[in-house]
């Protein structure tokens, strides 16, 4: 076992490094930098922009060495915990990233085990009741559910909060709290506000995962052992516990691969139109100023947290699968 | 028919012979719909299957629609993309009556009255029921020119002279919203078919690659496909999208969109060709068409393909949704097609400013062909998919 954990862990490494030099591309790639767009402004503002001080920047930032020497300078700076330099908010980025990476994280969590508690026993009604009223109506639920983009669903339920109460249901925590520093107050305020983002990027995935464990289920069903079981008398709550739930179980918890890539693209999505304290406004704001440190963290921290993810989900599969874990294969 | 008799105790029973001559293959024959389905080819017998799956069905028949009225969008369209109505600026849609006063006077819309309402700005439509506009059919409107080469003005309905038609009303610019959602299908429907045909390509030439050869070539592909797949999606399109200079002409726009698109979505697709092709180049056929000399290229496309096939499309029919959402969410975010190109994801992106929905709702209504589309494409999928497999 802690063979298979250490060879998962190592395998990580060239994973993350192999994002990291996709993400430095992406950001390189676009012609031209920060600083040029950033005299450009302000020429066309008519300031005099001060030579020495954007020669004094491009030296500090290292934006005249060659491309290798920056890929390596700013991955070294990431592992010790130097994302490099914000130039539109001028700060260094671990100090506007802290607080939103960690509530991006919140909202995660909180719409998985949301997506889990949710999809668990829909999937097992629909699969004991397959073909049942109930069934047909709660698959029809989950197809709309899984059709509607949940931007769409956040713009809808805005504008019904709107209608109907006359109140904005944006934003993670009341105004007061926005810039402050954690207190007992603000943690009930983000609980009080998590609910809709939750709803709102759950759904799609909730409906996904109620399918796939219905199908799972289904098909366990119909093997001979629970025919078997049925025959000895077992009560059907037993026959259903014991094992064809457990080896359904399995797929749930190597699922999370797939849901949290998902999750955390719809949480950005969602983060835009309900304007939340997350990394989804400020990514796209950095993307279109081409504030490149920021948009880089930004998009190595999601992927990392994506891949951590799937470790944690293929180590819970280990534990619960010995397959897996002896034969060290990749569970996805 | 007559309750059967139980014969008394010690009567005799009766007895039935038929006279017909005896026929040993009777057993054997088969009807002519048995015989009819044993002979039908594969793909019949998936037709057959899908044509049970009433939703699918309905969906794929709305799905034809959408997908012909994009040739005809000008007709369709009551307006042009582009004209502009000054005096209706957020008007809300206008409903078609047909009596008028309890006389019927067939289909008509009444004028209306202006007024901005000073206390919170607001602009305020009503209708003016002393005004009667009929509504004309294939009538001539304003003029555009048909697929950029045919000069015309002919359009499907439009109102007598001096009246407007806004079925789903105007926007910021008073340009009529239906018209506009019927020219940005155009758009998003197409972007769709178009990316999910680079993505196929895609997937079968390297899933097929990985599939066929497996070992290093295998792993490789592997390794890489894990690799896309941990990128969250919605942010590493953003990030891409933010790279299309801003220079670039709408149509380059589109095209790079596209790209980005299928860039990211092939890897599923690839998957499934992979695991499909490991197991299919096992079979004696395969082996057979290898030992008589046939290059990897025939062995993939001519002998492995055709078997894959029919799971294939039934994938790909249900990731275009994906590609018609990425693509919506892009252009809602800005970052994706800029006007002039209308896209769905374009006229949402109108909405994004919650005052502008609450005060004119009817600016979200593009959200509803989105839906409607991905779920039709869901269940044409699903109704594929299941066609598709061999053993239910």
């Amino acid at each position: 076992m802690i063979g298979f954990v250490l060879r998962r862990i190592l395998l990580m490494i060239p994973t993350l490094l192999v994002i990291s030099m996709i993400v430095f591309t992406i950001i390189e790639l676009p012609p031209g930098d920060y600083l040029e767009s950033y005299v450009a402004e302000l020429q066309a503002r008519g300031e005099t922009v001060n030579e020495d001080e954007i020669n004094f920047l491009r030296e500090q930032y290292g934006f005249g060495q060659p491309v290798v020497q920056r890929y390596v300078d700013w991955v070294w700076g990431m592992l010790h915990g130097d994302f490099g330099y914000s130039f539109e908010y001028r700060l260094p980025v671990s100090d506007i990233v802290g607080d939103r990476i960690l509530l991006t994280i919140v909202v995660s969590l909180a719409t998985i085990i949301f997506t889990w508690l949710v999809a668990f026993p829909i999937g097992i009604y629909s699969a004991t009741h397959h073909y049942s009223w109930g069934d047909y109506g709660l698959t029809f639920l989950g197809l709309l559910g899984l059709a509607t983009p949940n931007f769409l669903l956040a713009l809808v339920l805005l504008y019904l909060a709107n209608v109907w109460f006359g109140t904005s249901i944006g934003g993670l925590m009341e105004p007061k709290y926005l810039d402050q520093a954690w207190s007992w107050g603000k943690l009930v305020s983000v609980l009080e506000h998590l609910w809709i983002p939750v709803v709102v990027v759950g759904t799609a995935g909730t409906a996904g995962l109620a399918r796939r464990l219905r199908a799972n289920l289904l098909d366990e069903l119909q093997k001979q052992y629970v025919t078997t079981a049925k025959a000895k008398g077992l009560s059907p709550a037993k026959v259903l516990i014991k094992y064809p739930l457990r080896a359904a179980m399995n797929f749930f918890v190597s699922d999370i691969g797939h849901l949290l890539p998902a999750i955390i693209s719809g949480a950005e999505l969602t983060a835009i139109v309900l304007s939340l304290p997350t990394t989804g406004p400020v990514l796209i704001s950095a993307l279109q100023s081409q504030d490149m440190y920021l948009a880089g963290s930004f998009l190595m921290f999601l992927s990392t947290l994506t891949v951590v993810g799937v470790l944690v989900s293929d180590l819970a599969l280990a534990v619960l699968d010995p397959r897996i874990r002896l034969e060290g294969g990749q569970s996805r | 028919m007559k309750p059967r008799q139980i014969p008394k105790p010690g009567q005799k029973l009766p007895h039935y012979t038929s006279r017909e001559p005896f026929e040993h293959a009777a057993a054997a024959r088969l009807t002519p719909e048995q015989e009819r389905y044993y002979l039908a080819s594969q793909w019949q017998l998936m037709w057959w299957r899908f044509k049970r799956h009433r939703l699918a069905v309905i969906s794929a028949v709305f799905l034809l629609l959408a997908y012909g009225s994009i040739f005809i969008t000008e007709f369709l369209s009551p307006y042009n993309l582009h004209s502009r109505h000054v005096d209706q600026i957020y008007m809300p849609p206008q409903s078609v009556h047909l009596l008028h006063d309890g006389s019927f006077i067939g289909p008509f819309v009444y004028g209306t009255h202006y007024e901005l309402d000073m206390q919170n700005l607001r602009r305020v439509y009503t209708e003016d029921k002393s005004k009667i506009h009929r509504l004309q059919f294939f009538c001539s409107a304003d003029s555009y020119k048909f697929w950029g080469l045919i000069e015309a003005d002919n359009h499907l309905f439009c109102v007598e002279d001096g009246g407007t038609i806004f079925l789903l009303g105007t926007d910021r610019l008073g340009r009529d919203i239906l018209s506009r959602l019927l020219s940005g299908g155009r758009i998003s429907l197409t972007i769709g078919l178009i990316g999910i045909v680079l993505s196929f390509t895609m997937a079968i030439t390297i899933g097929g690659l990985a599939g066929y050869y497996g070992g290093i070539v295998d792993l490789f592909v592997q390794r890489v496909i894990e690799i896309l797949q941990s990128f969250p999606q919605i942010p590493l399109w953003m990030a891409l999208a933010a790279i299309l200079p801003v220079t670039w002409s709408p149509l380059l726009i589109y095209f790079g969109i596209t790209v980005i698109l299928a860039l990211l979505d092939w890897t599923g697709l690839a998957r499934a060709v992979r695991s499909k092709l490991l197991a299919l180049r096992e079979e004696d056929y395969c082996m057979a068409a290898r030992v008589m000399g046939a290059s990897p290229n025939r062995v993939i496309f001519r002998h492995l393909m055709p078997g894959v096939m029919s799971h294939l499309i039934a994938s790909a029919t249900l990731s275009i949704p994906n590609m018609i959402l990425g693509e919506t969410a892009l252009s809602f975010l800005g970052l994706g097609l800029r006007p002039p190109i209308t896209s769905w994801g374009v006229l949402l992106n109108e909405a994004q400013n919650i005052n502008v929905v609450a005060l004119y709702p009817w600016l979200i209504f593009p959200v509803v062909p989105v839906i409607l589309v991905i779920l039709a494409f869901n269940f044409v999928g699903d109704g594929m998919r299941d066609a598709a497999d061999p053993y239910k």
